[in-house]
């Protein structure tokens, strides 16, 4: 049977091309990374994600070979690595700075690593246009890294470690230095590249939309730990914890008590007499324990008369109006004083808007619109 | 643009004040007469006496040998300690080496000669021209290093870290990416450890033989018992390829500087 679904993390029997095994690094009293284990299966585009100071930078230059763990296994196609040196692993890495050195031409930046591997003139010659001619920067060849823009530096330094053709392709922040327009483009490039040549890419951001964009599966990290490893809709529809869905998009907390109800409905209460809310969770709940409700803004409808009917639905008034061009975000205070963020698409004309600066306004959702989480 | 008549005076006081010594020099070297105050017209007889002194020629053939030497060995020394320095990460008494390799800078010459000297007795070595390269190493190589060192610093360590990637022993990256990239803090480095042997006087004559005259220990000897225009010549030859190898580093370095700055240009046009 033909598998349509790139999904072999869901496969027992695949067998995972990089593997972390209780792996912790510390650098003097400072721990890097604490504990993780994390499995990375072959031809994957992976992104660690997190804020600066969260361990992802670490656990890419352990894969590249320049740190060691502390303790615990890295394997690589199930062989330990930790003794291998950087020059001798199958592992290539772009770097954030793209590194490109700057005393030799484009060509010879991307023939560098296959003279190191004693390939025949004739080969070199080959795999080098060819690389040139993934990466659009045939015309290029005889110039130098300082004589050329930051993004074709940066295909540059793409084409130079993919060149070797590593099993495994580690990115560090590759895309930081350019600006937004360029940054997308570069984003569908890479995809297409990653696709092309059936390389596994590991890539480090902080940056959620490129993880969301170019992943196929996203781990989110902090403070030296993974907070969760899924792909990008399951990150964003179904977050495990409060800080998942805090750091991926936009995102509205309630936090409150719980009250489980029948077939997986859980009521949330909040403050006395306030409407309990009504949700469908997939994990129990025990009677009166503290519970967060994370519910996206655009999964919030909003209407100037009271909705027939709706599982969830809460009286307020409009605070503030945010107009992005394409949405808009209507911030509606509750009468308890906090603040609802509900995002409707801008299909109508700005003059025909229904609603306004503190007009009293009805928000409502569905039982299965958000999720609660008990951390 | 007009200068004032301040700005006139002050330049032409302070060029006087550094030039008019080695202008007079220069003048009397091509003096007739043998007594040196005296101007009896021109010529370029001391030139063809100083080309037919054995001895004169003797030193100066000591000196060159004795500054390639030294600082060749410097320079290597120096980038090694740099390197280390600089790269080496952290170890016991890093701060302390560091500070260390300074310590030649400001030492008076005559401690450091003196204590070559004593060393050199002690080890039971004969002062020669051995004594006098390895003397010149020891106290150019600091100088070297300071050079290298402040280039290493802003040099981009994921470079030798991209070269480690793509599959170089850590010789390999050293000498393919690093001292390419570092070389022309190398050779200034080579160029001032060479000037510095080439003139230096107080450490050579502390640390040399009979058999090993310098050109500097040669004309102090020569100047001690009277100025002759030969040494005028000398020293007019001397100012002469100081003043070709100035000008032709500054120059290459304006060009260098003028071709970046005309590719960055065209790299901007092109993004």
């Amino acid at each position: 049977m033909p598998q349509t679904k790139f999904a072999p993390w869901d496969d027992p029997n695949q067998k995972p091309l990089i593997r972390f095994e209780n792996v912790t690094k510390r650098f003097g009293d400072f721990t890097a990374i604490e504990a993780l284990t994390l499995d990375i299966y072959e031809r994957e585009f992976f992104a660690l994600l997190g804020p600066s100071g969260c361990g992802k930078t670490t656990m890419m230059r352990m894969l590249a070979g320049f740190e060691a763990p502390t303790s615990g296994r890295i394997e690589l196609q199930g062989q330990d690595i930790a003794s291998v040196p950087p020059n001798k692993r199958a592992v290539n890495m772009m770097f954030q700075s793209y590194a490109l050195f700057p005393h030799l031409t484009i060509w010879d930046n991307i023939a560098f690593g296959l003279r190191r591997d004693r390939m025949p003139k004739h080969d070199l010659a080959d795999r080098v246009e060819e690389m040139l001619k993934l990466v659009r920067l045939e015309q290029f060849a005889r110039r130098k890294p300082h004589q050329i823009s930051g993004g074709q530096r940066q295909r540059v330094a793409l084409a130079r470690s993919l060149a070797k053709a590593p099993k495994l392709l580690l990115l560090d922040e590759p895309l930081g230095a350019l600006d937004k327009k360029l940054r997308q483009d570069t984003q569908f490039e890479l995809m297409d590249i990653q696709e092309k040549t059936g390389t596994t890419f590991v890539i480090v951001t902080h940056d959620q939309e490129e993880a969301m964009t170019v992943a196929s599966r996203v781990a989110v990290m902090d403070q030296g730990a993974l907070m969760q490893v899924d792909t990008p809709e399951q990150i964003y529809e179904a977050p495990n914890s409060v800080y998942v869905a805090d750091f991926i998009g936009d995102v509205n907390i309630i936090a409150g008590t719980a009250q489980p109800d029948a077939d997986g409905v859980v009521m949330l209460n909040r403050a006395e007499g306030a409407t309990p809310l009504r949700t469908r969770s997939e994990i129990a709940f025990a009677p009166g324990q503290p519970c967060h409700l994370a519910i996206r803004p655009e999964k919030i409808a909003i209407s100037a008369e009271r909705p027939e009917a709706a599982d969830n639905m809460l009286q307020g008034k409009v605070m503030d109006i945010a107009y992005i061009g394409n949405l808009f975000t209507y911030h509606v205070e509750l009468p308890d004083g906090s603040v609802i963020k509900a995002q409707t698409a801008n299909t109508k004309r700005l003059a025909s808007r229904s609603f306004t600066w503190e007009e009293p306004v009805w928000i409502a959702w569905t039982d299965s619109a958000g999720v609660l989480l008990d951390r | 643009m007009r200068l004032s008549w301040f700005n006139v005076t002050s330049l032409t006081l302070g060029f006087a004040f550094l030039y008019l010594p080695m202008v007079i020099l220069v003048i009397y070297s091509f003096n007739e007469s043998k007594l040196v105050t005296v101007w009896a017209g021109f010529s370029t007889r001391w030139y063809g006496e100083l080309f037919s002194n054995e001895a004169f020629l003797d030193a100066a053939w000591v000196t060159l040998k004795v500054a390639v030497v030294s600082s060749s060995f410097a320079t290597v020394l120096g980038t090694m300690a740099a390197y280390v320095l600089v790269r080496g990460g952290r170890f016991m008494g890093r701060t302390l080496f560091s500070g260390m390799i300074y310590a030649p800078l400001v030492m008076p010459e005559v401690i450091t000669g003196l204590s070559l000297l004593l060393l050199f007795i002690g080890i039971g070595l004969d002062r020669g021209v051995l004594t006098v390269v390895l003397a010149h190493t020891t106290f150019s190589m600091c100088y070297v290093s300071v050079v290298v060192s402040s280039r290493l610093m802003t040099f981009d360590r994921s470079l030798e870290e991209a070269a480690l990637d793509l599959g170089c022993s850590p010789w390999d990256a050293f000498r393919l990416v690093t001292l390419p990239i570092i070389a022309p803090a190398v050779i200034s480095g080579w160029l001032l450890a060479f000037t510095l042997s080439l003139d230096d006087l107080v450490i050579a004559s502390f640390t040399t033989g009979p058999s090993a005259t310098t050109l500097p220990i040669k004309i102090f000897s020569a100047v001690r018992l009277g100025v002759s225009p030969e040494i005028n010549a000398l020293s007019t030859i001397m100012i002469g390829l100081v003043t070709i190898g100035v000008l032709t580093a500054s120059l290459a370095t304006k060009r260098n500087a003028l071709r970046q700055k005309k590719d960055a240009q065209a790299a901007a046009r092109a993004a």
